[in-house]
């Protein structure tokens, strides 16, 4: 008898519990599926990031554009890049090329940002360390330690820094940034830690691929195995995260 | 040689206070520049994203590199036991001291963010060069400023030698950081190039004398002392050395790049003006090779000026604006020449100026920011030979010629 009921509130309170919970998880995913889905799927913030992954982004320069200029107004939206109405003095993340072979006068389009190298020499010149490399291959400018000497402006060689010469109204929460200091593409860094994709790969799905370069089921790996990816500069042995097709 | 009598200056008179007041107004007017530049941002001064360093760097370069060199009087007389140049010596300290400051301020203050300026001390990037730099120009500080305490005290004076010695190995150690700021920048076609270290050197030897003379000139004349020939041709010669060591190493950095293929552009930009290298090339012709070379050697070695004063303080100002001029084609058109990016192609569109070759042209504050920098150096040096006894009572040939005979 006495055993009869304990089953029998067991029964109860585990269906009451399943109840309680499916409607919990029926409210969140109707409320707020993309948080949810970013918190599946993301890696936890007190975890350090991890040299496991290499993030990186393929450049297909034949599916890039003539005249497009998605990919740099993207970035300029989601990090809050104003311009001044100064193109000398004004940022700039990413900015369109558009070349032409001396010999054969083949013309191509691309996309030129910081290049995340693996050794990159704005790191190696910052007197303070507020230019760092992440673990996992992004480049990234500490604006609270950068003193503003742009002795990385020297050293990059793809002008992909930008100092802000002016006041920076418009703030957005995930990216400070100030007058006085360096700045350059954070390849979305804070996408990247919630699952995401950059702005310019996501504002172009057909010429930029973006992923871990040391995943060999990733796509940007397969087709970098597949068809070969160069670096811009390639002579000065920097091992750049972004790779360029048909160059 | 008769005993040295190093004496401070009075400095009561009305020309004194007028100088301290007009070095005084350069110096408010660099700190005004910084506020009006630093409150605006960068962008109400010349430079842009494709020019970083500005006039501002080329006088703080310039000063960082002559203290350096203002030191090699006090070098050859304590290293290499040259006695002539023994009563110098301690001046030659002051001066460097004070260029250096000169050149730090200048530096400071053109930062992004000066306020920073304790971050910078106390976070330490190991492998960037401006870091080693941090603590070579803290170390010239210390090492030079014991030097001349040692000089200047009695009971210390049988120790100056070996502070001489580790002053001299400093100061050389200091401006191969310096050179090597630009020599390890892999990406610029302009610098890439370890021989910029040496040549660094060779610079530092050449301004930094010329200023150590103008200031000699300039002290011992408007103090009335006596100042004889011996002293200043020796100095004399010892410049015209310089200016041509820096010639031969000028030589040998273009020889370098035009024997380079990928080089070529940037030649054809530096000497021949070529793709918008007009006014740059300019520069570096009149301002560096003629105004600053070839028209002080010929003031040097003319048979017919030979102890003229007035020759030789204009053959020293006219190393100082082609010292100038140097860092200027060194330093911006290194920068204005664009970045190879794409060997064998040609740019047609760019959304950030690639490609193209900037003009630069500096702003009125940047200009007062450097010449502010010139002045506190100035200032120091007026300072420091009135407090105390950096100058000798009297550099008569019958003090300092070792032949002369004794009375």
């Amino acid at each position: 008898m006495n055993k009869n009921n304990v089953t029998q509130e067991s029964v109860n309170i585990s269906r009451r519990s399943f109840v309680e919970k499916s409607a919990t998880a029926a409210a969140v995913f109707t409320i707020a599926p993309g948080v949810v889905l970013n918190q599946v799927h993301a890696k936890p913030a007190a975890e350090p990031v991890s040299d496991a992954k290499r993030w990186g982004i393929l450049v297909d320069t034949a599916k890039c554009g003539n005249g497009c200029n998605d990919c740099v107004t993207a970035c300029n939206e989601e990090n809050g890049i104003e311009s001044h109405g100064r193109p000398l003095t004004d940022q700039k993340w990413i900015r369109k090329i558009k070349l032409k072979d001396n010999l054969t006068n083949h013309v191509v389009s691309l996309p030129m940002m910081c290049q995340h190298c693996e050794k990159p020499p704005c790191v190696d010149v910052c007197p303070t360390g507020a230019s760092f490399k992440r673990d996992d291959g992004i480049v990234l400018v500490d604006r609270h330690i950068c003193i503003g000497c742009r002795y990385c402006m020297m050293a990059c060689p793809y002008k992909a820094r930008s100092f802000a010469h002016e006041a920076v109204d418009n703030k957005v929460e995930y990216q400070p940034r100030g007058k006085g200091t360096v700045e350059s593409c954070t390849m979305c860094v804070h996408r990247v830690d919630n699952d995401r994709i950059p702005a310019c790969v996501e504002a172009c799905s057909s010429a930029l691929i973006f992923g871990d370069l040391k995943d060999p089921q990733s796509e940007i790996s397969m087709q970098l195995e597949k068809h070969g990816g160069k670096q811009i500069r390639a002579d000065l042995g920097l091992n750049t995260g972004v790779r360029y097709r048909g160059i | 040689m008769k005993n040295i009598h190093l004496q401070a200056i009075e400095g009561k008179s009305a020309g004194y206070m007028g100088l301290v007041a007009l070095l005084g107004a350069f110096i408010l007017g660099a700190l005004g520049s910084t506020y009006y530049m630093e409150h605006n941002g960068h962008w109400v001064t010349g430079m842009d994203n494709q020019v970083v360093w500005g006039m501002p760097h080329v006088f703080a370069v310039f000063l960082i590199v002559a203290a350096s060199g203002a030191l090699n009087v006090a070098s050859i007389s304590s290293v290499f036991n040259k006695k002539i140049y023994k009563p110098l010596a301690p001046l030659s300290t002051l001066v460097a001291l004070a260029l250096l400051a000169g050149g730090l301020m200048i530096l400071v203050l053109d930062l992004g963010r000066p306020d920073r300026l304790i971050v910078a001390m106390t976070y330490y990037n190991f492998k960037s060069i401006f870091a080693w730099n941090m603590i070579l120009y803290n170390g010239f500080f210390v090492i030079v400023g014991v030097y001349a305490w040692f000089m200047l005290d009695r009971t210390m004076k049988q120790y100056s030698r070996y502070a001489g010695i580790t002053a001299f190995v400093w100061r050389l150690a200091l401006t191969t950081g310096t050179g090597s700021i630009f020599g390890f920048l892999v990406a610029r076609t302009g610098y890439d190039m370890a021989m910029m270290a040496p040549m660094f050197i060779i610079m530092s030897f050449s301004f930094g004398l010329a200023i150590f003379i103008l200031v000699l000139l300039a002290a011992y004349n408007w103090t009335g002392r006596e100042l004889g020939d011996v002293v200043l041709n020796r100095l004399r010669k010892l410049l015209g050395v310089f200016i041509l060591a820096v010639l031969y190493f000028v030589f040998v950095y273009h020889l370098s790049n035009l024997y380079v293929a990928e080089h070529h552009g940037f030649e054809a930009f530096m000497l021949l003006g070529e793709n918008g290298g007009e006014k740059y090339s300019m520069i570096f012709w009149i301002g560096q090779i003629l105004l600053g070379s070839l028209i002080p050697l010929a003031l040097i070695y003319a048979p017919a000026v030979a102890n003229c004063r007035k020759t030789l303080t204009l053959a020293s100002l006219l190393v100082v604006i082609g010292g100038l001029a140097q860092m200027y084609t060194i330093i911006i058109a290194g920068q204005a020449y664009p970045l190879e990016m794409f060997p064998g192609k040609t740019i047609l569109e760019s959304g950030f100026n690639d490609g193209l070759v900037s003009q630069y042209s500096a702003s009125l504050p940047e200009i007062l920011l450097g010449l502010g920098g010139f002045a506190l150096s100035l200032l120091m040096i007026v300072f420091g030979v009135r407090v105390l006894g950096f100058l000798p009572a009297s550099l008569a040939d019958s003090v300092t010629d070792p032949h002369a005979k004794a009375e």
